[in-house]
């Protein structure tokens, strides 16, 4: 097998005696989770702490005529009410622009509102107190006078020239437009035998992070420093971003981040709220703490996807399918996110549709507009999920045209495995992907003839279950193609510095992030491997720019792929450093010694020499013993940025087993599977976990999540209670498969696995949807899957 | 009804008395006024199960209760829960099973799957799953919750009593 013996051509640091690399170990530090002992941003309480509570617009899009806070200032507990024109004198406003997405437009955002609102839940002035309940108090007594203005709600009349444009000086609401066309695209149908479209509607949904976006900002005016505790997924990003619009140097700013309760993409943004914060710490000279309550993230949260896509697809009798062609339209709020901007959902979309098939023949068009709407940005798996879902229910749409089965045209049309390296129609270099033997895997796991034949005798009883394949590719380990070369500072590389302590344990630092994901776990598996210590020995500190080196932080799928690869080129540097001490001290040839058990041993007959306890007791107490000349370096630091491919691609397939009840429009989950290769596996367990966990926020999108607004721009679901998620007894048991491409790119071999479960969990369920009701010859392509969508596709709403 | 109250309670087997305001959720009082953080607040309104907590031997939404009405009676959180080791074996193996990843639903999560162990020595994946219905959680996709709930349960079965 391929797989099998580029493996094996890689033996290396990794493939050591007792490597935890490949091992199910348990993640480090649970217990403090466990026991309720973590330290989220809403558990911090520091002295002189005041409470922060955002006073926010009922309106979509209006005026602010007068803000009179005169009654509001005299309430109990009031520090300060400040207004968006007062603080706009301590932080400057930003651009969500970037200039490699050519042409993207948006206007300057203040960190609150000035003279105009333009989406419900934009902040118009910030009430501080000495508790959030008492800042709540006073803030229904500011009194804010509104004029209100036209809504811009409907993407699909955004661009009509009778609509308000948002920001007259941008001139339209075109926010970003991007075509591509490879050529010869119109013959390429031509040449089908079949043509098939279809519209496909994607809902607009949110993160829902469980804890809800907190920052304590703490200016100290005697050091002239603001330490900003924030659940961040990029710490340097957040304080390079502070720093640029508060008028300070990067360092004074310090950010830390402790433990985030979930994030998702949620919290890789920077948000005005969180810019506000910031801004009334300076201004107020002390601690200010900002906790978002549940309406507030549903309001302010970026949301995601909200596209609507037209599609189509040619395909010839024997199954090939000649050309793509897709439509896309999103709106993204009022303003493009900053500093990652609002267009790299449609950027993506059209990047990664047909990704995985021979198809050469593609022509695109996405157009992105501004809306008087909650702003909209990258949430886990960000484009992927709408993407699959075009280019799968295209190929499924082909598949029933031509009476093909859906497992066949695919196996027809995916690159083969042993075309690699290649390209996608838009460009994208894949390196080394596995969808053949991907797919050939979950037909084996699934039993998919077994399955057909259920659904078939089931159906004589009228069952109605479908069966729903979807096969991804996935953006992983990105360079600094995706942010840097636009101009944000945004760290592609990330680095890590590794230090034997004075009693032979190590302090490993790095840029990564946790966010549950298991950064810390795999970290200390690599360090520990390399350096052939035991995990418990290793300490992972993260989360703090004064304390880690520079790096881009835990988002788009990176951490293990990059902040894997640098805590294992700084492992091998301290390794050799304590190799070379230990052959001073034992009189001895670095080459002949090796490190085994927290001790460093005879390469060749593995007896111990010298415990690393008391050869870091040798160097840091009595150096005065080493020979002359030896100066020790028990400390190491090495970065790592992908350079030869801008992302290393990952791929899979996904598939839903379900039994949609025609009569009710409920659609029960049976069963769902996943194969995919993230190249190396540091741990088996935290990337089964990641996936499953990615599926099932990819399932929330195909049957539950809508942000759901009225005419006027109000969100009407902004609670838990009326905002669907999934819940334990709704979802299935997940089964996920591996196949193993190792990148070359890195002697780690990692590729990302964080999100490869949300770009085709919709796909699979839509497609198994359709499965299921075949018989009843509709066709559904509108998510979230409610009751309501399905009756209507029956006829029978 | 807005001057603060006395209240006398017990939490974690310690007697607390204080005074608090009226309108003071139960939620808020544990984590602001006794500063027991591990309960965690998501939704305020009763739906996510972050803030879950024992009052009297019951599991109880904190966001749904207020401070004043738990006056007599007593309170247990994930600390008071971890600290007697109720619930370590339970801990023990959702730390086996990887079945948190952000730890912000966790004590909630612990607290509702003791109550169902307590009350069922065998509980089926349907009735686990049924059970935690009221708990959200957005990082793992609950199968892994499942999975350590149900290898508790085997594992208590074998267990003297």
């Amino acid at each position: 097998m391929i797989v099998a013996r580029r493996q094996a051509e890689r033996l290396s640091v990794l493939d050591r005696p007792n490597s935890y690399i490949g091992k199910t170990v348990p993640r480090p530090n649970l217990d403090r989770l466990m026991q309720g002992r973590g330290l989220y941003v809403s558990d911090i309480e520091l002295p002189r702490m005041a409470h922060v509570v955002f006073l926010r617009s009922p309106h979509a899009h209006a005026k602010i005529v007068a803000i009179d806070a005169s009654a509001a200032k005299r309430m109990p507990g009031v520090i300060a009410i400040v207004t968006g024109r007062e603080l706009a004198a301590v932080i400057t406003p930003w651009v969500g622009v970037l200039s490699h997405l050519k042409r993207l437009k948006s206007a300057p955002q203040y960190a609150m509102a000035i003279d105009r609102v333009c989406w419900q839940g934009e902040a118009v002035a910030a009430v501080v107190a000495t508790s959030r309940a008492l800042a709540e108090d006073a803030g229904e007594q500011v009194l804010v006078d509104y004029e209100e203005l036209e809504a811009v709600t409907d993407m699909q009349t955004a661009l009509d020239p009778k609509t308000p444009v948002i920001h007259p000086a941008l001139g339209d609401n075109l926010a970003f437009e991007r075509l591509h066309d490879t050529g010869n695209v119109d013959q390429a149908f031509e040449a089908a035998d079949e043509v098939v479209e279809a519209e496909f509607v994607f809902g607009r949904h949110t993160g829902v992070t469980l804890e809800p976006r907190s920052v304590v900002a703490d200016w100290n005016s005697a050091e002239g420093r603001l330490t900003i505790y924030q659940g961040t997924q990029a710490p340097h990003m957040v304080q390079n971003i502070a720093a640029l619009h508060l008028g300070l140097r990067e360092q004074q700013v310090r950010v830390v981040c402790k433990d985030v309760g979930g994030s998702f993409g949620i919290k890789v943004h920077i948000y005005a709220d969180e810019m506000a914060t910031y801004a009334l710490s300076k201004l107020l000279r002390r601690p200010i703490k900002f906790v978002a309550d549940r309406v507030e993230s549903f309001n302010t949260d970026i949301h995601a996807r909200d596209h609507r896509c037209k599609g189509r697809i040619g395909v010839r009798r024997d199954g090939a399918i000649t050309a793509f062609k897709i439509d896309d339209l999103t709106g993204i709020g009022p303003y493009s996110m900053y500093p990652r901007t609002s267009a790299i959902e449609a950027n993506q979309v059209v990047n990664l549709v047909g990704g995985p098939y021979t198809t050469k023949s593609y022509r695109a068009r996405a157009r992105v507009v501004f809306q008087n709407k909650n702003v909209m940005c990258q949430y886990r798996a960000v484009g992927h999920p709408i993407a699959c879902a075009v280019t799968e229910g295209l190929v499924d749409l082909a598949a029933i045209r031509i009476g093909m089965d859906p497992v066949q045209i695919r196996k027809r049309n995916l690159i083969a495995d042993d075309a690699y390296p290649c390209a996608s129609p838009t460009g994208l270099r894949f390196e080394q992907l596995s969808h053949q033997a991907c797919l050939t895997k979950l037909v084996e796991m699934m039993d998919y003839a077994g399955l057909r034949a259920e659904q078939a005798t089931l159906r004589r009883t009228n069952i109605y279950r479908g069966i729903g394949v979807a096969s991804f590719i996935e953006v992983t380990n990105p360079s600094a193609a995706f942010y840097g070369v636009g101009g944000a500072r945004i760290s592609s590389q990330d680095g890590v510095a590794v230090r034997l302590d004075a009693q032979g344990s190590v302090i490993c630092q790095t840029s990564i992030t946790e966010q549950g994901q298991g950064s810390e776990a795999l970290t200390a598996q690599i360090v520990a491997t390399v350096l052939g210590v035991a995990m418990e020995r290793v300490r992972v500190i993260l989360g703090d720019t004064d304390n880690t080196p520079y790096g881009g932080g835990t988002w788009a799928s990176r951490g293990a792929g990059i902040g894997g690869e640098a805590a294992l080129q700084a492992a091998k540097v301290l390794r050799k450093n304590i190799l070379d001490v230990a052959a001073a001290i034992l009189q001895s040839n670095p080459a002949e010694l090796d490190i085994a058990g927290n001790a460093v041993v005879n390469a060749g007959d593995r007896e111990p020499r010298i415990e690393l306890s008391e050869l870091a007791r040798i160097v840091y107490f009595r150096p005065d013993t080493l020979p002359p000349g030896i100066q020790p370096e028990l400390m190491a630091t090495r970065h790592f940025v992908p350079r030869e491919y801008p992302f290393a691609f990952t791929n899979g397939v996904q598939a839903s087993w379900l039994e949609v009840d025609p009569e009710t429009g409920f659609i029960r989950l049976l069963k769902h599977w996943v194969v995919e290769d993230c190249g190396t596996i540091i741990n088996p367990q935290l990337v089964d976990e990641q996936i499953r966990g990615g599926v099932v926020q990819g399932l929330g999108a195909a049957l539950f999540e809508k942000c759901v607004y009225d005419e006027r721009g109000q969100l009407t679901n902004a609670n838990m209670a009326d905002y669907l998620v999934p819940m334990a007894g709704e979802m299935p048991d997940i089964d996920v498969g591996h196949v193993v491409s190792p990148t070359r790119e890195s002697e780690l071999g990692a590729k990302g696995a964080g999100e490869a479960g949300t770009a085709g969990a919709a796909a699979a369920v839509i497609n198994a949807v359709n499965d299921a009701l075949g018989p009843f010859g509709t066709l559904v392509t509108e998510i979230p899957l409610t009751p309501q969508v399905i009756l209507t596709a029956l006829g029978r709403l | 009804m807005t001057a603060p109250m006395p209240i006398s309670l017990e939490v974690n087997g310690e007697r607390v008395d204080l005074h608090v305001l009226p309108r003071v959720n139960l939620a808020d009082f544990l984590r602001e006024h006794l500063h027991l953080t591990g309960t965690h607040v998501g939704c305020e309104h009763g739906v996510c199960g972050a803030c879950t907590v024992r009052v009297n031997g019951e599991i109880v939404r904190a966001c749904l209760m207020l401070a004043v009405q738990v006056h007599g009676k007593t309170v247990q959180t994930i600390e008071g829960l971890s600290d007697s080791g109720e619930v370590a074996d339970l801990q023990s193996a959702f730390r086996e099973r990887n079945a948190l990843q952000c730890g912000y639903c966790t004590p909630g999560m612990l607290m509702a799957a003791e109550d169902l162990l307590k009350q069922q020595n065998e509980p089926s994946r349907e009735l686990i799953r049924e059970h935690l219905s009221g708990n959200y959680c957005r990082c793992t996709g609950y199968q892994a919750i499942v999975d350590a709930i149900e290898a508790t349960a085997h594992s208590r079965r074998g267990r003297p009593r």
